[in-house]
Order: C-alpha cells, then sequence, then structure tokens
C-alpha cells in the first residue's frame, strides 16, 4: 500500500539528527480545519449567486447557510488556535501584503459579515435586497477566501509547503469546489443541484491534476507521497475519483447516489486539507528536507558560476 | 518605496533601518559576529542572556546525545551553545587555534601541536553559539500580521510582546527555526539583540560575558570587515575549513545581522547551508492565488451555465 520512494536515501550531515525549521506551531485540527471550512464557505457563496440569479431557491438557501457557517466556524477554529485569542483583533491592527494572515483576515473579516447579512436575510426574510446585496459581497470575496489559504501556508520556510506555491492555490480552489459543491448534493433536490455537481466534478479535476503536479516534485514533495500524510493524500484522491465517477453516472438520477457522492467529495476535501497540513509538519521535522535541497541549489550555483537566482528555484 | 519593489522583500539592501522608514540619520546598523573558532563552549552567554532578559527555564532534559542539553534555540533560548564532537576520517586536521589543550601538559615533549594527525581516534571539537540572525529580510517580520515584529533603529528585529498574539505565522516563516513560542504564555519571542542594552549605548549580554570574545558585538559594517581579516589570518594559517556564515549581503536573506565563522558546513551546526527568506517569493504566491481565485470564480459562473435540469 505504501508508496516507496523512487530514489534512494540521501546522504547529509546534520547536528544529531536533529531538525532545524521549527515544527509549525498551529494547532490541529483547528488550522487544517479552517483550511476546509474556508474552502466550503467561499465557493458556497458563489454557488449561492448563482442559484439566486438562476432561481433555485433550495440551493440558494443551502449554499447561503454553508457560507455562513463556513465562516463563522472557521473564525472561531482561527481564533482558537492562537495563543492569545484574546488579541485576535490585533490581526487588523495592520495590513501587510507580504503577511497572507493579514491579507486574510482583510478578507475573512468582510466574507464572514456579508455571508451572515445574506443568511440572516435569507432565513428570516428581513430587507431582501439588502440580503442579496451582502450575497454579491460575499461572492466577490468567496473565492479569494477559498484560496489565500494556499498562500498562507506556501509563504513559510517549510519545504513542502513553500515548494508548491505555484500548485497550491489550485489545490485549494478545487478542493473548496468539491466541498461546496458536495454538501449541495447532499442537502438539495436533485432537480435544482446540478450546478452543486458540475462544480464538484470541475474541482475534483482541478485538484487532481495541481495535486498530481506537487507530489512528482521529487525530495521536496515526498512527504506528500509517504507516512500518514501520503496515505491522507491518497485517501483525498481516490474519493475524488470514486465520487466523480458515481456524479456523471447517475448523480442527476438518484437522490441517493447524489447524497453519498456529496458526502464523499467532502470527505475529499476534509482529507486533503488534512494531508496538506501534516505533510507540513513532517517536512519541518526531518532536516533532509532542508539540507539536501540547500546543498543541491549550492552545487548548481556553484557550477553555474553567478547564474544566480531564477523564480524556479526552491526556497527554504 | 513600494512594499513590493524586488529590493525591499529580497536582495541586496545597504540601509535595511530606511527601507524599513527611519529617517537617514539613524544609528548606524548593530550586529553580532561569532568566531566559532575560539568557542570555548562555556555557555556563559547562555547563561548572561537568560539572567539579563529573564528569560524562564526551558527545561532540564538530558538528551544523552552530547555535552548539549540545551539543545536548540528557541523561545526560551536566545543563545544555543553547540557543540559536535567530529571523530575519525570525517574530523578535519586539527590546527593550533590558541585553544587550550586537552591533553595533559608536557603530552607532547617535542612542541607538536594538540592534535590528532596520527589519525586513529582522531578527536575535533566544534563548538558555536547560535543566536537569532536578524536578517535583513527577515521571514518572521514579513508575515507577522500583527506588527507585534518590528525592525529597530539599529536594524535588529525585534517582537513587542504587548502586541503579539500567538499567530505561530513567525515560527513557520523563519528559515534557521530561531522563533518560537512560548507554550504556557502563547506568545512568540526570541533573541532581542538586547534593545534594552543598546539604547544605553551597552554591549549585549552575551557579548559582555564571553570571556574569549568569540562573540563580538558592534557595527556590522566594521564586523564584516573584522570576520574577513579572521578569514583571511585562518586561511593563512591552513586552517581551509574556515568560513563565514551569513556574511554575504547577497545571499538568500540579503546578509545576517548575526553572522558567524564557522569550521565545517553549516548543517553539522544545525544551520540551513543556503536559507532563504520565504517571502522573495510572495509575488509568484499572490499571483498564484489570483489566477486560483478567477478559476474559481470562473467553475461558479460556468457550472450555470448549460441545461437547465
Amino acid at each position: 500500500m505504501r508508496e516507496q520512494s523512487m530514489v534512494p536515501e540521501p546522504e547529509f550531515e546534520s547536528y544529531y539528527g536533529r531538525q532545524i525549521l521549527k515544527t509549525p506551531t498551529w494547532k490541529t485540527p483547528d488550522v487544517p480545519l479552517y483550511l476546509f471550512l474556508g474552502g466550503l464557505a467561499g465557493a458556497s457563496a458563489v454557488l449561492a449567486e448563482g442559484a439566486a440569479l438562476s432561481g433555485r431557491p433550495q440551493l440558494e438557501r443551502v449554499a447561503r447557510l454553508a457560507a455562513a457557517g463556513g465562516a463563522t466556524a472557521g473564525t472561531v477554529a482561527l481564533v482558537h488556535d492562537l495563543g492569545r485569542p484574546e488579541r485576535f483583533l490585533n490581526m487588523l491592527r495592520v495590513f501587510k501584503p507580504t503577511s497572507p494572515l493579514s491579507v486574510g483576515s482583510f478578507i475573512l473579516a468582510p466574507f464572514a459579515s456579508f455571508a451572515g447579512a445574506a443568511a440572516a436575510s435569507q432565513v428570516t426574510g428581513v430587507l431582501p435586497r439588502l440580503g442579496r446585496l451582502a450575497g454579491v459581497g460575499a461572492a466577490a470575496f468567496g473565492p479569494p477566501l477559498a484560496t489565500y489559504t494556499a498562500a498562507l501556508v506556501a509563504n513559510t520556510a517549510i519545504p513542502a509547503w513553500h515548494e508548491a506555491h505555484r500548485e497550491l492555490p489550485f489545490v485549494f480552489a478545487g478542493s473548496g469546489a468539491q466541498a461546496a459543491g458536495g454538501l449541495a448534493m447532499m442537502l438539495v433536490p436533485l432537480d435544482q443541484a446540478a450546478p452543486a455537481r458540475r462544480m464538484a466534478l470541475v474541482g475534483a479535476a482541478l485538484e487532481l491534476v495541481a495535486s498530481e503536479r506537487i507530489t512528482k516534485k521529487g525530495l521536496v514533495a515526498e512527504p506528500y507521497r509517504i507516512g500518514r500524510p501520503g496515505r491522507l493524500m491518497r485517501f483525498a484522491r481516490n474519493a475524488s475519483v470514486v465520487a466523480s465517477g458515481a456524479t456523471a453516472l447517475a448523480g442527476g438520477r438518484s437522490r441517493v447516489l447524489s447524497a453519498v457522492a456529496g458526502a464523499t467529495y467532502l470527505a475529499s476535501s476534509v482529507t486533503t486539507r488534512f494531508g496538506v497540513f501534516e505533510a507540513g509538519l513532517a517536512s519541518a521535522k526531518d532536516p533532509k528536507y532542508v539540507v539536501v535541497p540547500q546543498k543541491e541549489r549550492l552545487a548548481r550555483k556553484e557550477t553555474g558560476g553567478a547564474a544566480a537566482h531564477t523564480e524556479g528555484q526552491p526556497a527554504g | 518605496m513600494s512594499i513590493f519593489s524586488e529590493r525591499s522583500l529580497w536582495g541586496r539592501l545597504d540601509d535595511v533601518q530606511h527601507d524599513a522608514g527611519y529617517d537617514e540619520d539613524h544609528p548606524p546598523r548593530m550586529g553580532f559576529f561569532t568566531d566559532t573558532s575560539v568557542c570555548i563552549g562555556c555557555k556563559a552567554c547562555e547563561v548572561a542572556c537568560k539572567e539579563w532578559n529573564d528569560v524562564p527555564d526551558d527545561g532540564y532534559l538530558l538528551t544523552g546525545m552530547s555535552y548539549d542539553n540545551t539543545q536548540a534555540l528557541g523561545a526560551s533560548t536566545w543563545r544555543h551553545v553547540a557543540f559536535v564532537e567530529k571523530s575519525g576520517a570525517g574530523a578535519a586536521p586539527a590546527v593550533d587555534l590558541g585553544m587550550p589543550s586537552f591533553d595533559l601538559p608536557g603530552a607532547h615533549p617535542h612542541g607538536e601541536d594538540q592534535a590528532t594527525e596520527s589519525g586513529d581516534g582522531a578527536l575535533r571539537w566544534l563548538m558555536s553559539s547560535d543566536v537569532c540572525k536578524h536578517c535583513t529580510h527577515a521571514g518572521c517580520l514579513d508575515v507577522c500580521p500583527t506588527g507585534a515584529l518590528f525592525r529597530t533603529e539599529f536594524g535588529t528585529v525585534v517582537v513587542q510582546p504587548d502586541v503579539c498574539n500567538g499567530c505561530g505565522y513567525c515560527v513557520s516563516a523563519c528559515p534557521y527555526g530561531v522563533i518560537d513560542l512560548r507554550k504556557d504564555d502563547g506568545r512568540a519571542f526570541k533573541c532581542t539583540l538586547c534593545y534594552d542594552r543598546l539604547k544605553e549605548g551597552q554591549t549585549p549580554a552575551c557579548a559582555q560575558a564571553c570571556p574569549t570574545e568569540s562573540i563580538q558585538f558592534g557595527e556590522l559594517s566594521e564586523l564584516r570587515e573584522r570576520a574577513d581579516r579572521r578569514l583571511e589570518e585562518l586561511h593563512e594559517k591552513g586552517v581551509d575549513v574556515a568560513r563565514l556564515y551569513g556574511r554575504d549581503p547577497e545571499d538568500g536573506v540579503g546578509g545576517d545581522g548575526a553572522f558567524f565563522l564557522l569550521l565545517d558546513e553549516p548543517e553539522v551546526y544545525g544551520l540551513p547551508p543556503d536559507p532563504v527568506v520565504p517571502t522573495r517569493d510572495i509575488g509568484s504566491v499572490w499571483k498564484h492565488v489570483g489566477i486560483a481565485a478567477a478559476t474559481l470564480f470562473g467553475v461558479g459562473v460556468a457550472s450555470f451555465v448549460g441545461r437547465r435540469k
């Protein structure tokens, strides 16, 4: 079952085998759950606005509640992760484009407000026009909410995350689309759920392609292939494939099958986030992922002379 | 200057304080040059740092791996003395650096070096006092979402404990694995290069306590010249393994405010061989996030196109 690395164990020196980087202090399940909830909420907001425009009230209702619920639960998870939760508002003290967590706070805050207002208006029937306007706002902030979390993990010194910075945004976009589509497939009648099915199908394809590109990256991507994160990533991939097969074949005909496929998409999306998160932890804990690629880079610099930095080179 | 200008995120930067917004008449950039060739592993720096900065204990664990029970830099360890015992073929020939001998007096009647040229049983000690590098391009500072981490007028990088909310982003963004959260406290801590002492014109506690001047404190430009001379001197003595680490202003973090003279590969001391500030790629990161977000929006729109079913 376990995939073996295709390259022999590299030889390298270290300080008594100790890790060089600090293991990320972000808590499990808070942070991987937040990555999932942000994707679910962000993509659901887009689904909700499409449903409103195309006259699918039941899809709209489910998606609006998913957007608001995901944003609320995600915010709770994010605040709970802080070492000093009572100081969470310090996140809005400055705006720094170099800090995806800062930028993300300025995405999450308006998104949660818009999505909450849209859902409240939907449920209570109060101020419907303002509710729709808030829904448009949520749909605008939704895709950034679903994808900025990729910048959050990529803009670190953790090799498995940083070296995947081109692909992770697409993994997270696809994973969010699957989550939003999957939840709606579970809860919305077949005749209104067609857009949810299409969103999940395309999301699955997007994530599969982007994940595949990451796992092919050699040593830095090894944590995505072996151990527990490797198993999580493979489970997520297989779940996506199975759910997509079922959706394509009979998603529009069987209510039960649609619900089961939707739940499978959700499971895949959650698992991907835990897999990516834990791959990062694994890559921080082994000095090999720091030393070997950096030594290779130094060797390339020496042979390549002054052919210094190109964007394709790994950071660390 | 734009925050996204190539210069301020990556590459050589000769006036880091001005780049951070200080007026031209700011004090010179201060730093450490840690010459590990004269470190005797006394740990006076660790103790002085703890005492002056009132840093709490971080456990009394016996590692069993070496004389080093401090293990690593962390939230409550701002100086860490590494002890490397290297024996056999891996040990480069030792050269007398004026360090104390481990042999009995008179063990070498012919006045040989304390050394190990005979080969078998050859042992060499490497000791090095590690510290926060106070990078020119500091990953921790770049990613801090609250502004708790800031660049001082001396060019050093310091956490404001009254602002930090313990998000932990700095921990993952440090390419050296220096800064960490203090578990029972929740906030991030690291070396301040004794910001309080610097403001009084004093030497940081570790450098003040160092008995061999392995830890040298001063203006960074002057330290770099001093380090270059020391390196040349060692090379002339045949110590080819000596090299400077973090000295180069063109390296992946734009040079370190605290840099080192090492006698082996950096990774032997637990240092990354070629660290790069993660934010170097922030432009590429945001570009890909932007395209992915637009793709997700497009997927949403496309999902509503087609047969109504």
